[in-house]
Formats: C-alpha cells, structure tokens, sequence
C-alpha cells in the first residue's frame, strides 16, 4: 500500500518538477511570484490537442499508438510544438505585461498583475476548447504490475523517464553552456552580469523559453495521464510554488527535489488524513519551509 | 590634434530615481597609463559616477565619452564589450558559480575560443586561480575575490577599468598588492578609475585625484598636491582626524 502511494508520489512529484522548475527560475531572476506561471501547463496542455489533431490527420503510423501506450508518434510530435507555441505565449506576457510594468511599477504591482493574466489565460482557454474535460486518447491501458504489488500505467512510466531526460537536459544546459552559465550568474546577481558583457535581457529571454517549455511538458504529461481541463493549471498552482519555495527560488534542483516532496507528500499523507485535506498538504509545505528555512533546501541564504 | 582622452565624463547627472539625482554635474577625464582616484566623504556620489560611466546608473543630463565616442545611455553589457571592465564594491565575484564559470561570464563579449584562450593568460598571471579553477567563488579568501574580481574584468582587455573600492575589506597586505595591480594596469596602457575610502593610500597609487562632495567636482589635480595638501585633507578627507586617532592610539 504504502509503494502505491511512494510511486503515485514520485509520478505527481514529475509534473510538479517540470512546472516548479520554470516558477522557481522566474521568481529568482524577475524577481516576482509569477501566479500566471500554472497557467502556461494549460495552455501547453490544449495548445499540444491542436497539434496532435493536425499530425493525426496524416493517419498512417501517426495515428497509431506506440506499443503500451495510449498515445502515438503525433503526440510525440506535438509536444515540442507544444513548447513552441506556449514559449511564445510566455514571451508574449513578458513583453506586453510584465517587462513593461517591471519598469514602471514595484513587484507587487507585478504579482497583482500576474493573477489577472491567469484569470484571462484560463478564461481564454475556455472560451477556444469549452470547459468540458478533453483527452488525448480513449485508448484503454493495462497496468503494469511492479516488485511490491505496485501498479502503474505505461503512461506513467513514459512521463518519468521523459522527466529524467528534460532534467538532465536542463542540467548539463545550465552547467556546461555558455547560456546556462550566464543565467545562473543573472540569477545571482543581475548587475555584475550586466557589467560583465551579459545581455541580460537575451538570458529573460531564455528563462521565459525554459520555464514556458517545461510547463508545457508538464502541462502535456498531466493531461496525458488525467484529462484536459481549463482548471488544470490552477490545481497545480499551490503544489508549484511549494516545490519552487522549497527547494529554493532559481534552482533546477532544488525544483525537482521540491516537486518529489510535494508528490509524495501529498500521496503519503492520505494514510494518514482525510483525502479531502490533501490539497493543504504543500500550503503546510509552504509554511514549514518559509518558518524554518526560508531560502528553501538549495537556496542561498541572503545576507 | 590630441588624441581624446579614453574617459571623458562632462557635467553628468545622475542618480537612482529620475527626480532625486546623486550627481549634480560631475566631470572626470582619464587618459590610457593613468589612474585617477575618486575620493570624498561617504554619501558624496563616487560609486554613483563609476556605475553610471559603466552603464548601470541612468545619466539624465551631460554626456560621457570613451576614446572621444559618445557612450551616454549605451547597455552595460555593450560598454563591456566596448572596453569597460567593472569592479564593483560588493558583489564583485558570482559567489555560488566556480571560479572558472565566474571568468566565462567575464567572457561573455567574446568567441568562446577567445575567451578560453583568454582565461590561459590570466590564469598565468593570477595562478591562484588555476590552483581554484573548480571551487566556488564564495570559498575564495577576500582577497582571492579581489583578485578574481579584476581577473573577470580584464576578460576582455579593457581600455577602462573602473574599480569601486577594491580594497575594501581586505588585508593591509593583500590591499597593497591589489594596488600594484592597478598600477599593473596603467602600465599596460589602461586607463584606471577608482574609487577609494582609504584616500592616502589610493593618492599614492594614482596620477591625479579628484574630490567629490555632495554629488559635485570639489577639488581636482595631481595626486601628489592632494596629498600634501594638509587643508584638503582636513576638511574632505580627515587625514588629521585620522592622524590624531593614530597618535591617540599610539
């Protein structure tokens, strides 16, 4: 009993990450809570629909599922357009709301500003795909059964392991290239940056194309193993910044170790609270971590 | 016709908010092999006249000109490109990068083939850093900092270097070999601005001082008048306080 709910934990925990990672780069380096951010799953999520309908329509193998799982080659096409199209959509934000306000205004202006563009991503998505729940595919799943009685859906497993890719991607981006290592010092400290040849605007740039990225995946991995709803993304926004406080803001790792914990706190806890209250799980996460440890597990304690 | 100077700062205002500038009208010129201190009492606007020649503090009136090329209102990051390097007061250094991805960001305006060519030869000049390539920043000793700081800066062979109280914090030992390293600088034909707390000791690095007050030029010329001028001393730069203090102490 308790493996099911370890590995439900570390599944959820997945799509946290990938949405955490980008909340967590944009609230160090815009220095702003971003609420808008969950929304950018949604819109990964049904912008990845359009695209798996226009590849399905070639029929062939592009319409076929892919071995165990539910869904094909189209929606393995989709998802990088998918990126494409959210990245633009953060991009679009951050060039018409928040680049502006950030020059005119404080970062609570900004923060207010972010749950009004929420509201309006959420409402546009009703108003293009409706507000019924969509899905990738009817196609029905058989359940893998694992060492410890524990099952799991062959979705799931594609959704950890492309986890696992995205991150070590991320990883050795941020480590090994120029861009990476650039956004890290923008991150640290903008003006030293600046004052070393960094155009700091290109590195925004990038952490709105890596942030609007990861939402997307995640937002598609989500939709692929639930269903697409326009509430998506708001159901994740308070798991999103748990993992990103708690693992410490502008942090790849400490977003995917704060998205693991979330996950499997929020499965763990069922045995011992009522499944109701699961959903107060990463608010108790959020203020645990601001009480005891503020600059979260891999965040730099500010002087 | 005289070539121009490489810093020319003419009747600059600036400051952090439009309505409230720091500087009233500040004007400095620095040509390439001297080094010309900024001093004044705290609050009288020297970190502000170097962050806003390096591009990081908005000059709403006067101009500043490099090799004679209006740079007024350019990006920091151009002006890096350009030939500004930077030291800033604090924060001179990515405290939680290596020492290596510290100097990759100093080469940011560069090719990367160039700019890891580039860390070779500084590297050979500071070996502490090719001993520390690998830690982090922030495991490095005030000085080591230092010494990365300018390191990063010198990236990309910079005509202007604009140092913000380098010594700042550091040993007496340490301080004194980070002057012989702007003295370095000068020598190899680099104009050097810096901005000092400790006046005597920088007066005697540099080729000419200038004295700000309240945002505004006070008193300006060769290094070695200010310094023995016992009148500008006492009242800009309390060398007699100090004096007394020393004795007292004695």
């Amino acid at each position: 009993m308790i493996l099911q709910h370890v590995a439900d934990g570390i599944l959820s925990g997945a799509v946290v990450a990938l949405g955490a990672i980008g909340l967590s780069f944009t609230m160090k380096m815009l220095r702003f809570a971003n609420f808008s951010h969950s929304e950018l799953l949604t819109w990964g999520a049904y912008s990845a629909l359009v695209f798996v309908a226009f590849f399905s329509s070639f029929g062939g193998f592009l319409d076929r599922t892919i071995g165990p799982f539910s869904f094909g080659a189209s929606l393995l096409l989709a998802m990088p357009c998918a990126c494409i199209a959210t990245s633009m959509v953060a991009l679009l934000l951050h060039r018409f709301v928040f680049e502006r306000l950030s020059r005119m205004a404080g970062h609570m202006t900004m923060v207010f500003a972010s749950f009004g563009v929420a509201l309006t991503l959420r409402h546009l998505v009703v108003l293009i795909w409706g507000s019924d729940p969509i899905y990738y595919s009817r196609e029905l799943q058989f359940a893998i059964l694992l060492p410890g009685n524990v099952r799991v859906m062959p979705d799931q497993v594609f959704l950890l392991g492309l986890t696992v890719v995205v991150v070590i991607a991320l990883h050795l981006f941020m480590s090994r290239s120029r861009a990476g290592i650039s956004m890290r010092g923008v991150a640290e400290n903008p003006d030293l940056a600046r004052a070393s040849g960094v155009n700091v605007d290109r590195i925004v740039t990038w952490v709105w194309v890596i942030g609007a990225s990861g939402a997307a995946i995640g937002g598609v991995l989500y939709g692929m193993t639930v269903q697409l709803r326009p509430e998506l993304g708001f159901s994740l926004i308070l798991p999103l910044f748990a993992a990103a406080i708690l693992g410490g803001t502008g942090s790849l790792y400490g977003a995917v170790l704060g998205g693991l914990i979330v996950g499997l706190s929020e499965n763990l806890s069922v045995m011992v609270i009522p499944t109701t209250y699961k959903p107060a799980v990463p608010f108790l996460l959020i203020l645990a971590i601001l009480y005891f440890r503020p600059e979260g597990i891999f965040g730099e304690r500010s002087r | 016709m005289t070539a121009p100077h490489v810093l020319q700062a003419r009747n600059v205002i600036a400051g952090y908010a439009f309505d409230l500038p720091i500087l009233h009208g500040v004007s400095v010129h620095v040509d390439a092999g001297e080094v010309v201190s900024i001093i004044g009492p705290n609050g009288s606007g020297k970190s502000t006249l170097v962050k806003a020649v390096a591009g990081l503090v908005r000059v709403s009136a006067g101009n500043v000109r490099l090799d004679g090329r209006d740079i007024t209102g350019v990006a920091a990051h151009r002006l890096a490109a350009e030939g500004v390097g930077y030291v800033p007061q604090t924060g001179n250094v990515f405290a939680t990068l290596t020492v290596r991805e510290n100097l990759m960001i100093g080469g940011a305006p560069l090719a990367k083939a160039a700019a890891l060519e580039r860390i070779e030869e500084i590297c050979d000049i500071y070996p502490i850093l090719k001993e520390r390539m690998h830690d982090r920043a922030g495991s490095l000793s005030g000085g080591q900092r230092q010494i990365l700081a300018v390191a990063r800066a010198l990236l990309t062979r910079p005509r202007l270097m604009l140092l913000d109280e380098p010594t700042a914090s550091l040993s007496p030992k340490a301080a004194s070999e980070l002057f012989s390293a702007v003295r370095g600088l000068a020598r190899d034909g680099a104009a050097v601005l810096m901005v000092e707390q400790n006046a005597k000791a920088a007066l005697r690095v540099s080729d000419r001082g200038l004295v700000l007050a309240e945002g505004r030029n006070r008193i300006e010329g060769p290094a070695a008048d200010l310094l023995s001028d016992e009148g500008i001393g006492e009242i800009f730069l309390g060398f007699r306080r100090d004096a007394a203090k020393t004795e007292g102490a004695g």
